[in-house]
């Protein structure tokens, strides 16, 4: 290939982008992780594809997921993406903690580079690609059934939106197979990251990861909004919706507002890198405060987008496991809107230290800590729930109180740092990674692990191993605990963050400690694995099919498990808050419709893994320089929505024989099922029929 | 659609109505940068009000955003987005003037 | 009609199901939110420009590259442009002759592409001044905030483009109503972001 020809084919593409190459050219540990690292992807991603191959399933595959445009399949697909990312960047994390206990005084096994690679990338994807599918997922699946709608308002953009995240996600994913990710940590701060100091190719993908997966955030929380709007039964106000669609409604408002200032943060960012424009440089009026400005005006509500559906999840999970109505149903609706509307106020915090002045950093330390009170609510709201109700500890249930309780710790360092004075001396030290994660592991993680192990048996029609459950729960607990408090030590010592090598011996002991945690999180992951493999396996031992295993109030807890493509028969109409605990009392949980209609619904499209494909092609492109890909992809993927303009057979009949064979066989099984107490909901006896009791 | 030509003729009135006015409103915008009528501060000041009253006579005519029932829903998200733009365009100049005093 | 009377001034509903009015109204309702998204970005992109603005670094100020002329009649252009997207809704709503539709359609593109040579133009004489975006932040902030609506317009564009052929092809069933209703709010849309435009931007750097 001649000299000119090679660049304007692979862009800066060269064979030192390869970290096989870069692990033969330089052997060392840390390559040797990166080369594997890279090694696995490849190979996980071979074995996945042949063992797909040799099942024969990429037809069943490719028509009941990929272009499926099911809110319920959506949902799913976007757990598994979770599930993937978190596995990865926790393995991420426990090199950072192995690296560290290792760097006291010693150069560790890990190059700082390689180092600053993986704060970054467990920074983003833990946000972006691990946090954020995670809810989506949850509120994707769980949503619609509480409202009683038999899809989300924009079914196609929600496919959209999915494969527009997995794209970004399989981006992250190919940066560890070629090239190399940012060091410029989950934020991406310039001047660092500019073109003057970063020039190789880890910003840009970071730059295009997020505004992918951010692009697909801000139409998934349009859709939301919209469904909760628009789609609810007859009968389902606003002050009627269960508390995990008003926590979903206030995060999709969320990221309706705070997704663009994101977009605008990187695609300014973006101009700088590759147009030559002066936004955030050093030089020719650039200023890069503006970006600290952009980003966390997006940062702040972002950990509320985070937050809110976990709340969520746990006023569902501890009225249900209490056996008791929502204690403080209003109050909670309101702190949630508070919380909404005041997560805009405060994004100063993150940055107190910039240098404005101390008026108004004491403005935004006041809005700040005004947050705690609404939370604060929230958290006597749950106390109150559980007040004199029978509490079973379930696995939902015991994440909901560990939740409680480290979470509170977690916003009494939220005080601390919201205290400008003291900010200054913990800013940018471990202290503030040990809240954070301290706000979030609870706030976000056991909110969902909790919400997936309540609303699993609905989405798949049987249990997960309880056994398991607590054992992983246990790890997830004990783990943060060891992981993250000797953190707080360590940065209220001075130690900061983000530091590949240590050179102070006394931190010796709590960065042992910390590693040991790290490696109870692994193991937590682990377990998480087995228990989703062993209630696999004794899946017939342990199905629902009648759909309410836990006696629970909800809209979707009144259908089978898993619920049909068309989730009701009939519409519902609602006339109570915990509409199905109320007809479970008046003793006509499940009324036969008198007559059965067809039911239109969305037809497949693969408009959305065409347009997830074709945005993670340009996005590689532009990463690379390549611009014939960049502008064939970005053709590409207008060609693909206007052709879709055109397609007119978007729906599909389901015939009313079809329903009502469907609605007869599970009428079948709720007959054949024994209605059972809350003593023995862990046992196969549950059949997802649950006693009324008086 | 029988009879519907009066009602056509009703929105066209409309939109003419919203037409001219967007048209004076912008005429007297440009004329007060133009003719230079008061201080420049001042002059500002006229132009920002005027872009702003113009902006809802988009709304209004255009747009067909009235305090009606017809557009509540659309009404009420169009002035919480004004609250977050608010708040986000005036913190952003708030802080950055500050740094920017701070920093000169 | 009682139905279509309390409904949203700008639906049309020649056929006024409660269903197809739901959807419509669903559909008009989300491309709003979308709107109001689009905002907040145009709205941190003014607050940058307010920023940078002072951060000439010695190059052009808006004072010796922007002129008042082109502004104003890129702004009657467009202002027109909306006026005659109304006319076009009109023709649809009431089932005007489809020549009468489709005409309001193409001046309206007209318009619009007029505006774009014209908003092309000044940004070639600026760089001919050597007013670059590569100059200084000033300049970076306005070469983001203001060709950001331009290609909102070329995207419009685009879409009156499409919508016609659709209209062509489909007649005016109901996604290609909803579709030019959805362009319509889009269209009004982007003309309010000119006024912030030409206020904030032209008309405060040409303050002497």
């Amino acid at each position: 290939m001649t000299e000119p020809l090679w660049p304007a084919v692979f862009g800066r593409f060269g064979w030192m982008d390869l970290p096989f190459v870069r692990a033969w050219q330089e052997l060392s540990v840390s390559e040797i992780i990166g080369a594997g690292a890279g090694g696995l992807v490849v190979v996980g991603g071979l074995a996945v594809v042949i063992l797909v191959t040799w099942l024969g399933r990429w037809r069943y595959l490719w028509r009941e997921w990929f272009t499926t445009l099911d809110h319920k399949r959506i949902g799913v697909m976007y757990v598994v993406i979770a599930f993937v990312m978190l596995s990865r960047a926790l393995v991420e994390a426990v090199l950072m903690r192995m690296q560290q206990a290792a760097a006291i005084n010693a150069p560790g096994f890990v190059a700082p580079d390689h180092f600053a690679q993986l704060f970054t990338t467990h920074g983003s994807i833990m946000i972006f690609f691990m946090a954020m599918p995670f809810l989506t997922g949850a509120i994707n699946y769980v949503m619609p059934l509480q409202i009683g709608a038999r899809d989300v308002a924009f079914p196609l953009l929600n496919a959209v939106s999915l494969w527009l995240t997995a794209g970004a996600a399989g981006l992250m994913m190919v940066s560890l197979v070629i090239g190399r990710f940012s060091t410029g940590g989950w934020t991406g701060y310039p001047p660092y990251t500019e073109l003057a100091f970063s020039p190789d190719v880890g910003p840009d993908y970071w730059i295009w990861a997020v505004t992918l997966g951010s692009l697909g955030t801000t139409m998934s929380g349009l859709n939301f909004a919209v469904t909760i709007y628009k789609e609810r039964c007859p009968g389902m106000t606003l002050m009627r919706m269960p508390m995990f669609c008003w926590t979903s409604l206030c995060t999709s408002i969320l990221m309706i507002f705070a997704m663009p200032p994101l977009t605008v943060a990187t695609a300014l960012l973006a101009l700088d890198r590759y147009l030559g424009f002066h936004f955030f440089t050093n030089d020719l009026g650039g200023n890069m405060m503006n970006y600290a400005n952009l980003i966390w005006l997006f940062g702040h509500p972002e950990v509320y987008i985070l937050i809110l559906p976990a709340f969520g999840v746990y006023s569902e999970v501890i009225s249900t496991f209490s056996s008791k109505e929502l204690y403080g149903y209003t109050s909670l609706v309101i702190a949630t809107m508070a919380i909404a509307v005041l997560s805009f106020t405060v994004w100063v915090h993150h940055f107190f230290t910039m240098g404005q002045s101390a008026n108004i950093n004491a403005v935004f330390g006041i809005a700040t800590m005004a947050i705690g009170l609404p939370t604060g609510v929230k958290i006597y709201d749950w106390i109150w729930t559980m007040f004199r109700g029978r509490v079973r500890f379930s696995v939902p249930m015991l994440y909901s109180l560990a939740f409680m309780m480290t979470f509170v710790l977690g916003g009494l360092t939220g005080i601390i740092l919201a205290f400008p004075p003291l900010d200054y001396l913990v800013h940018n030290t471990l202290f503030l990674v040990a809240h954070f994660h301290n706000m979030l592991i609870p706030g976000l993680l056991y909110g969902m692990l909790a919400g997936y192990n309540y609303w699993f048996p609905k989405a798949f029609g049987f249990r997960l191993d309880e056994r398991w459950g607590r054992i992983s729960f246990g790890c997830w607990v004990v783990g943060f605990y060891l992981a993250f408090m000797p953190l707080y030590v360590l940065g209220a010592g001075g130690m900061t963050r983000r530091s590949q090598a240590v050179f102070e011996p006394a931190f010796r002991p709590w960065l042992y400690i910390a590693g040991v945690g790290a490696l109870v999180l692994l193991s937590a992951l682990v377990t998480l694995f087995v228990q989703l493999w062993v209630s696999i396996r004794n899946r017939e031992a342990n199905r629902v099919p009648v759909g309410d295993p836990w006696n629970a109030g909800g809209l979707e807890w009144s259908i089978p498990a898993p619920p049909p493509a068309y989730n009701f028969a009939v519409i519902p109409t609602v006339r109570d808050r915990d509409p199905f605990y109320g007809e479970k009392q008046a003793g006509n949980p499940y009324p036969a419709p008198k007559r059965y209609e067809s039911i239109a619904m969305p037809a497949n499209s693969m408009t959305g893994p065409a347009l997830g494909v074709l945005g993670a092609v340009t996005a590689f492109g532009l990463v690379w320089h390549m611009w014939w890909l960049a502008g064939l992809g970005l053709a590409a993927s207008i060609a693909t929505v206007i052709a879709r303009s055109f397609a007119r057979d978007v729906e599909r009949l389901i015939p009313a024989a079809e329903v009502a064979r469907i609605d007869r066989r599970w009428r079948k099984e709720i007959q054949r099922a024994k209605p059972i107490g809350r003593v023995v909901e862990g046992t196969p006896t549950n059949r997802g029929l649950a006693e009324v009791e008086a | 659609m029988t009879a519907s030509n009066p009602q056509a003729a009703r929105e066209i009135r409309t939109y003419a109505i919203g037409y001219l006015l967007a048209v004076l409103l912008t005429g007297a915008a440009f004329g007060a940068v133009h003719w230079r009528v008061a201080s420049a501060p001042t002059v500002f000041g006229i132009v920002l009000g005027l872009g702003l009253m113009q902006m809802i006579v988009h709304f209004r005519f255009f747009l067909h955003i009235t305090l009606g029932k017809s557009s509540r829903a659309d009404l009420q998200l169009i002035l919480f987005s004004t609250l977050i733009i608010v708040l986000m365009v005036s913190g952003t100049l708030v802080i950055l003037f500050n740094l920017h005093h701070r920093m000169m | 009609m009682s139905a279509a009377e309390g409904a949203h001034p700008g639906l049309n509903l020649t056929h006024p199901h409660a269903k197809a009015q739901e959807e419509t109204e669903t559909a008009l309702f989300g491309f709003w939110v979308f709107l109001m998204s689009d905002a907040v970005i145009f709205a941190l992109l003014f607050a940058t420009y307010g920023v940078m603005l002072h951060a000439t670094v010695g190059g052009p100020t808006p004072a010796d590259v922007y002129e008042i002329g082109p502004a104003l009649l890129e702004t009657a252009i467009l202002l027109t442009s909306s006026f005659t997207f109304g006319l076009a809704s009109v023709a649809m709503k009431h089932d005007a002759p489809r020549r009468r539709l489709l005409g309001w359609m193409a001046v309206t593109l007209v318009l619009g592409l007029a505006f774009l040579a014209l908003e092309v133009r000044d940004f070639l004489t600026m760089v001919a001044q050597g007013a670059t975006p590569m100059r200084s932040g000033y300049l970076s902030s306005f070469f983001a905030l203001v060709p950001l609506h331009g290609l909102h317009v070329a995207a419009g564009c685009l879409w009156l483009v499409v919508m016609m052929v659709q209209v062509v092809v489909f007649g005016l069933d109901a996604r290609v109503r909803i579709n030019t209703l959805r362009l319509g709010l889009f269209w009004h849309f982007l003309d309010i972001v000119w006024i912030g435009l030409f206020s904030v931007v032209y008309l405060q750097g040409l303050i002497r």
